[in-house]
């Protein structure tokens, strides 16, 4: 396929509406991603204030939440329905359309050499039916009762009965509508990512050629068409013994003074469909931040990424390992402790390509010549907090230990700091790397560094005090700690948390704003601003549908043959063919 | 509700005005040269001196967060198996901070100590079979380690016996409270089932089958007792929805899931009055009632209620979100001497007493 098949006519509608081009498919899909994470964030500001002020009044509940919170007091209901859903806005639409939507359509065509994904309409699909799902899933914000309110992982019975909680309702059925929307969309985008890379690299990419970017967002689409599915089907059956009666997930129960018929169910059944995909769900949206992070510490270290196989393999056994560990959530679920054995095993296997990884990538900084580029700090962030969040693992996969920190403050610190904080950082490394090959301008590197240094300090600030109330024994999802006095000296705590938290938010203000200013107004970039290898800045800065005019770029060797011996420059892009007597390095 | 959905149109229409500005955007993209935006030699050394500070803000919260925190850690276990517990906790505690100290020193001195410099050129250095091998199997080794005593202990808690002599009590847990039920004379709990809720006018209160006759010495109450050093197995119930069986001093902890049994079981060693004594927690509670005693003094400025004194009780909380108030579905647990059990149990009424 010519570059001349795409220069058809196009209209403002099927350029920036119904656009079948992936590059302003990823802009859709982060512009978008970005919009779910400031309700997301702002959610998680709100719960933070009621945590840290039990039952205080503020004018800001009685403004945003309205009837839900009586005299400016926040109602318990909400309390737990803001935790779901910015749990469920945060994983799902943040950190994995945001993250992986964007950076695998942006970068899987512009970096293997295609003109556009195997199907630009699939592609498309698959964007307006995200968009749809986070429509549907904002608007169970607005529904009479209230939105979703089980927790993001919704565990039936809770989730399942209307009488258990007003959450359950309407709220839920959205919830659960708008997540089948949304698995369809991560099946079309995945299906669509998988075909191609193995179909459409140009010529000389072979797979070992592939920057880590690439092998990452390759083996994450793998992960979600194989997991994915699974929670669709949780999801139809939850939907089913909510709406028409049956008992996949519910048995013996009374509620409300009324026996109810289900008979034979089990929620157990649910925790183990759920996490099929939850587990996953951490690599899926893990993997491509660590791909990003890959790709710019090699650039901006100005060396090769140290041990490319290893991290190829690495990310494979990753992603093998995370589907077969899932039931380290559940081992105080009630199932047999001799599962609990088996997933303590497997489990703590997946330590060990995770700490390769940590490793590959401090050795990749040894003598480097580190260009110290916003998206370079927040990639060495990354790994910082990769690797303080990951070391507690090491607890919560040990079945004996889970015992006493499960369901803790312990875990909500975990998680946050390997996944949250760590995906978070990926995606504005992401963004702070290509923004200017998605707009053509650069964004302030001034205000990239007050981001990063605020985020950076409050990140530990907000999560590190939080392994100590969850060693403390503090349930996480506890609307207020108050109803113990046995806390009551966790609670200067938590107002140090609350205070770290508003200033990180504070500081996304000053990236928002660097974003938006910068699409108008920022310095129009050069052709390759980072002098990076990777064949994405061969292409014109000025977008076209089909990346490149006349021929693509042919590749003759891997991303990373930075500082290399024998060349002037301290890089040498892989369509740049070997020089006389020169060797490739083999993998 | 009405502001979120006014931020939401804000949001949508300032959307429509970056689409309709970015058509006139792309048709005039400045051509003008400029890598201004890009790190200098200036700001790779700043931004490298504060990677190496930051290392030092991570050691100092970590130095400081035990300081002022320490004391909000939970106090020695109360039960046998915690001990074990404990100590496989401390043991993967100290590994956890030698390979963060060492690691996160590395990552951030690296930063610093080979931030770019102009005319300085990287080490080409891609590749070390040896090294990987290093740093895959000496992981290998230490977390088989781990797995293998994390497994040893697991085994030993979870797969306990049901000895003759050992204490047997239901947890039954409702939306929003606990209840406890003992089996009584037989030590045999009697069959039991939500159907039989609604019998003897709502008394049955954990739905006890009236037709057992193992139920009808089951004794059903609203605080936990337990006797020191005596094992006891517990089995969990849920009328509605999951809840968790949470009691942090004796690490342990099991979700109560409707429609099935769940089991877990340990023996108490230290009894509520010993655990009242014990020096840790003593200054604990002491730092708890100046807290309250301050917070009493601005209520009674405000025209409340003082809040009152606070004594240690064992706690069993729940664990797994339940519903609105989720957050206070707590029961007393009073661990006691064999006799004093014995004389609270048998001031208590029987099931078969209950429904006459």
């Amino acid at each position: 396929m010519g570059a001349d098949a795409h220069h058809h006519k196009e209209t403002f509608i099927t350029k920036y509406i119904f656009s079948q081009d992936h590059k302003m498919i990823s802009k859709q899909y982060l512009i978008t991603g970005l919009i779910m994470g400031i309700v997301g964030i702002a959610m998680s500001l709100l719960f933070r204030l009621q945590l840290a002020w039990p039952e205080q009044p503020f004018g800001i509940f009685e403004s945003v939440l309205g009837k839900w919170a009586p005299d400016g007091v926040m109602d318990p209901n909400v309390y737990l329905a803001l935790v779901t859903i910015h749990g469920t806005i945060m994983v799902f639409f943040v950190l994995t359309a945001g993250l992986s939507g964007t950076f695998s359509n942006l970068l899987i065509p512009l970096q293997i050499g295609a003109r556009d994904m195997a199907s630009g309409f699939l592609n498309m699909v698959s964007y307006w039916l995200f968009f749809l799902s986070s429509v549907v899933m904002l608007a169970s914000l607005f529904v009479e009762a209230g939105p979703a309110a089980a927790g993001w992982t919704i565990y039936p019975p809770l989730s399942a009965l209307p009488q258990a909680q007003p959450g359950s309702g309407l709220g839920m059925t959205l919830w659960l509508v708008s997540m089948a929307i949304f698995i369809a969309s991560s099946l079309l985008g995945s299906l669509n990512y998988i075909v191609t890379v193995i179909n459409l690299r140009t010529k000389g990419m072979s797979m070992t050629r592939l920057p880590l970017t690439i092998w990452a967002f390759f083996v994450t689409a793998i992960i979600g068409v194989v997991s994915f599915p699974v929670l669709l089907s949780a999801a139809l059956l939850l939907i089913m013994d909510r709406s028409f009666g049956t008992s996949f997930f519910l048995s013996d129960i009374f509620i409300q003074g009324e026996v109810l018929h289900y008979q034979g169910g089990s929620p157990v059944l649910f925790e183990h469909l759920f996490w099929f995909l939850g587990h996953p769900e951490v690599y899926i949206v893990l993997l491509p931040a660590l791909g990003i992070t890959s790709e710019v510490l090699a650039t901006n270290a100005r060396k090769p990424i140290f041990g490319y196989r290893a991290m190829v393999a690495s990310i494979l056994a990753i992603a093998f390992l995370s589907t077969i560990v899932w039931g380290h959530h559940m081992f105080i679920s009630g199932m047999n402790p001799f599962l609990g054995s088996v997933f303590t095993f497997t489990t703590l296997l997946i330590a060990i390509p995770s700490a390769v990884k940590a490793f590959n990538y401090i050795t990749t900084l040894w003598k480097g010549n580190l260009q110290l580029n916003p998206a370079m700090l927040f990639s060495i962030g990354l790994v910082s907090t990769f690797i303080t969040g990951g070391l507690t693992g090491i607890i919560l996969g040990d079945s004996t230990l889970d015992i006493n920190v499960h369901d803790t403050y312990f875990v909500v610190a975990h998680f946050h700091l390997v996944m949250g904080i760590s995906a978070l950082y990926g995606l504005f490394a992401g963004v702070y790397h290509w923004f200017p090959k998605m707009f053509g301008r650069m964004l302030n590197k001034r205000l990239g560094y007050i981001h990063f240094w605020i985020t950076a300090v409050c990140a530990y600030g907000v999560f590190f005090p939080m392994h100590f109330i969850g060693m403390a024994g503090l349930p996480r999802r506890y609307y207020t700690n108050t109803a113990f006095p046995y806390f009551d000296d966790l609670a200067d705590i938590n107002v140090v948390i609350t205070i770290f938290a508003l200033i990180a938010g504070a500081a996304q203000i000053v990236f928002l704003y660097n974003f938006i200013h910068s699409m108008f107004y920022g310095k129009p970039t050069v052709q390759n601003p980072w002098k990076s290898n990777t064949l994405e800045w061969t292409a014109p800065i000025k977008h076209f549908h089909g990346n490149w005019e006349g021929d693509i770029p042919e590749v003759h060797r891997w991303a990373y043959d930075y500082s290399k011996p024998g060349h002037e420059k301290d890089y040498v892009p892989q369509h740049i063919p070997l020089i006389k007597g020169e060797k490739e390095l083999q993998h | 509700m009405t502001t979120l959905l006014m931020i939401t149109i804000l949001v949508l229409v300032s959307i429509a005005v970056w689409q309709i500005t970015k058509i006139f955007q792309v048709a005039q993209l400045n051509k003008k040269v400029d890598d201004s935006q890009v790190a200098n030699e200036k700001d790779n050394d700043w931004n490298g001196k504060l990677m190496f500070a930051f290392l030092v803000f991570i050691y100092l919260i970590t130095i400081y967060s035990f300081w002022e925190w320490g004391d909000v850690l939970l106090p020695e276990a109360a039960s046998e198996h915690g001990v074990d517990y404990d100590r496989l906790m401390w043991i993967s505690m100290v590994l956890i901070f030698f390979v963060q100290i060492v690691t996160q020193a590395l990552l951030h001195y690296f930063s610093y100590k080979y931030r770019g410099r102009k005319g300085l050129k990287a080490l080409f250095y891609a590749d070390n079979d040896r090294l990987e091998f290093i740093w895959t199997i000496i992981p290998v080794i230490v977390l088989a380690g781990l797995i293998l005593y994390g497994l040893y202990a697991w085994s030993n808690i979870m797969n306990f016996e049901e000895d003759e002599d050992a204490l047997i009590v239901e947890l039954y847990a409702q939306q929003f409270n606990w209840k406890a039920r003992y089996a009584g004379a037989d030590n045999v709990l009697g069959d039991a089932n939500v159907r039989f809720l609604q019998d003897y006018d709502g008394l049955n209160l954990v739905g006890i089958d009236s037709s057992d006759p193992n139920g009808l010495d089951d004794v059903v109450v609203q605080e936990l007792h337990l006797p020191v050093g005596r094992k006891v197995i517990f089995k969990m119930r849920s009328q509605d929805v999951l809840h968790s069986a949470y009691m942090p001093h004796f690490r342990a902890q099991m979700n109560c899931v409707p429609g099935m049994i769940t089991e877990f079981a340990f023996t108490p060693t230290i009894t509520t009055e010993e655990m009242r004594q014990n020096p840790d927690m003593v200054a604990k509670v002491q730092k708890i009632n100046k807290i309250r005693y301050d917070n009493s003094q601005e209520l009674i400025a405000n025209g409340e209620e003082a809040l009152d004194p606070y004594q240690f009780d064992y706690l069993l909380l729940c664990n797994k979100i339940c519903g609105a108030s989720h957050y206070n579905m707590q029961m007393k647990i009073i661990v006691e001497e064999e006799k004093d059990f014995n004389s609270w149990m048998s001031q208590q009424t029987t099931f078969a007493e209950v429904i006459q």
